[in-house]
């Protein structure tokens, strides 16, 4: 491994809101096209980890690098870094006024200064790519849960992010829409994108996961290749986590 | 000299009365707009200085009865900068503007709050400036799920230009109560003056209920989510 493979380096992040501590000092490494899975107790700081790491919350201490070039403090210039770095949310958060094309097409032209034509050409394309094509024209109000989070997957990747972050994609779908949206999911780890991904869905954790990791208390507890969950000693905790949701 | 007769007769003048009315809503309408949404939009997104400055001025034209407003104005505020002599015609398209304005930052405020986070997160989760966000965002949105709102304005607004008549503006009330005067009698020509409000809020009303099905867009409906 070459550092050069290294598109993402977070080291030592710290979050309290108000007296609580969220995330107590993460740290770690993404090389080019990995795929890390976060699993771990709800209120673990996960969701506030992947925030502070595009600094739509603005951790206490601890820094952010994408490709070297801190992304923590970066002033105005965070646009351009935000810009590079595609999230996606629980609840899709597409801008509702706009149809699933202009959804898409929308940062393409405010932010990248695409023209029209040229964004829609892109923005159709990343439809496609998450089977959303024959719905360009559908406002989020007409759309299921499941096509309303592939839409909100293409608006992110319209902008051709360098890492891709995943805030619990399927946590507000109804369980038969959750298998949409991680097919599509899958795809792009196929396709080789780098992606951090914030899951409850443990099978689909285990099966897509370059590298899972545990989090409790603000920390990652135990992390490892999901092949040594069963029987490593690394993966104590994350086995008893695990064995409960399989009792379920 | 029968009702109608007086009515044709007259009917010039009321013409010009209603041409100073219509004028009247416009101002309030308009000037408000052009007030009311940076108002709102400084209330929510301003530094606190600029927000406390916004809400003195909606709590000053809100707090106020219109009548008290049009006569500080007109009385004392235009004379005191050396306007004494401007047309009351333009104080009160000034004061309703301002006291439209107040009243629809109030709508334009509650608006823009009733927007999830979530709009302003994801557009800043893409590059976009804060401002940005706002404008590309925020506003249209603010805008599609305020319209029901603020067309309610049209009727209050409309009825609220007759009050202009304590300052002497040439407006309809005004042109009628001078026919009255004039021809002593009274009940026929404000009852036709009833009759033109009327008919100037069933044309505007139509005219806003036809712009909201113009812009609505699947989930912004008024009346329902």
């Amino acid at each position: 491994m070459t550092t050069d493979d290294i598109i993402l380096r977070v080291v030592g992040l710290h979050k309290s809101f108000g007296t609580t501590e969220v995330l107590k000092g993460v740290s770690f490494t993404v090389r080019k096209g990995e795929t890390k899975v976060f699993i771990g107790p709800s209120g673990t700081g996960k969701s506030t980890l992947l925030r502070c790491i595009n600094q739509l919350i603005i951790p206490d201490a601890g820094q952010v690098y994408l490709h070297g070039e801190e992304v923590t403090h970066a002033g105005a210039k965070i646009n351009q870094y935000r810009a590079k770095i595609g999230m996606v949310f629980q609840n899709f958060n597409l801008f509702d006024h706009l149809t699933a094309l202009r959804n898409v097409e929308i940062a393409l032209m405010k932010v990248k200064g695409m023209k029209e034509a040229e964004a829609r050409e892109k923005a159709l394309f990343e439809l496609r790519r998450v089977g959303m094509e024959d719905r360009a024209d559908h406002y989020p109000a007409q759309l299921s849960g499941g096509q309303a989070q592939r839409v909100s997957i293409a608006r992110a990747l319209a902008m051709d992010p360098d890492v891709m972050l995943f805030d619990e994609p399927t946590s507000a779908l109804d369980p038969e829409l959750t298998g949409e949206v991680l097919e599509v999911i899958r795809s792009l780890a196929q396709a080789g994108m780098t992606m951090l991904i914030v899951t409850h869905e443990m099978r689909f954790a285990l099966s897509i996961a370059d590298d899972l990791l545990f989090m409790e208390h603000g920390t990652i507890l135990e992390s490892g290749s999901p092949a040594d969950l069963a029987t490593s000693p690394n993966f104590e905790r994350t086995r008893q986590f695990a064995g409960r949701f399989a009792e379920l | 000299m029968d009702i109608s007769a007086i009515l044709i007769d007259w009917f010039p003048f009321l013409v010009t009365g209603i041409i100073a009315t219509v004028g009247l809503v416009l101002s309030a309408l308009g000037v408000g707009f052009v007030i009311g949404l940076p108002a709102a939009i400084g209330q929510v997104y301003g530094s606190r200085p600029v927000a406390f400055l916004i809400n003195v001025y909606v709590w000053f034209f809100r707090g106020l009865p219109l009548l008290v407003l049009l006569f500080l104005f007109y009385f004392g505020i235009f004379p005191a900068i050396g306007l004494g002599d401007v047309s009351p015609f333009i104080v009160g398209a000034f004061v309703l503007g301002l006291h439209g304005g107040a009243y629809q930052a109030e709508i334009f405020r509650g608006a823009i709050l009733s927007i999830g986070e979530g709009q302003m997160t994801a557009a800043r989760s893409l590059g976009m400036s804060r401002t940005q966000a706002i404008r590309h965002v925020i506003l249209p949105q603010a805008l599609l799920i305020a319209l029901p709102g603020w067309s309610n304005e049209y009727p209050t607004v409309l009825t609220d230009t007759s009050v202009c008549y304590a300052i002497g503006v040439a407006e309809l009330l005004t042109r009628a109560s001078v026919i009255v005067s004039t021809e002593y009698v009274a009940m026929p020509i404000y009852l036709a003056c009833a009759g033109i409000y009327l008919v100037l809020n069933y044309v505007g009303m139509k005219g806003l209920h036809l712009l909201e099905r113009r812009v609505s867009v699947p989930g912004f409906e008024s009346g329902g989510d």
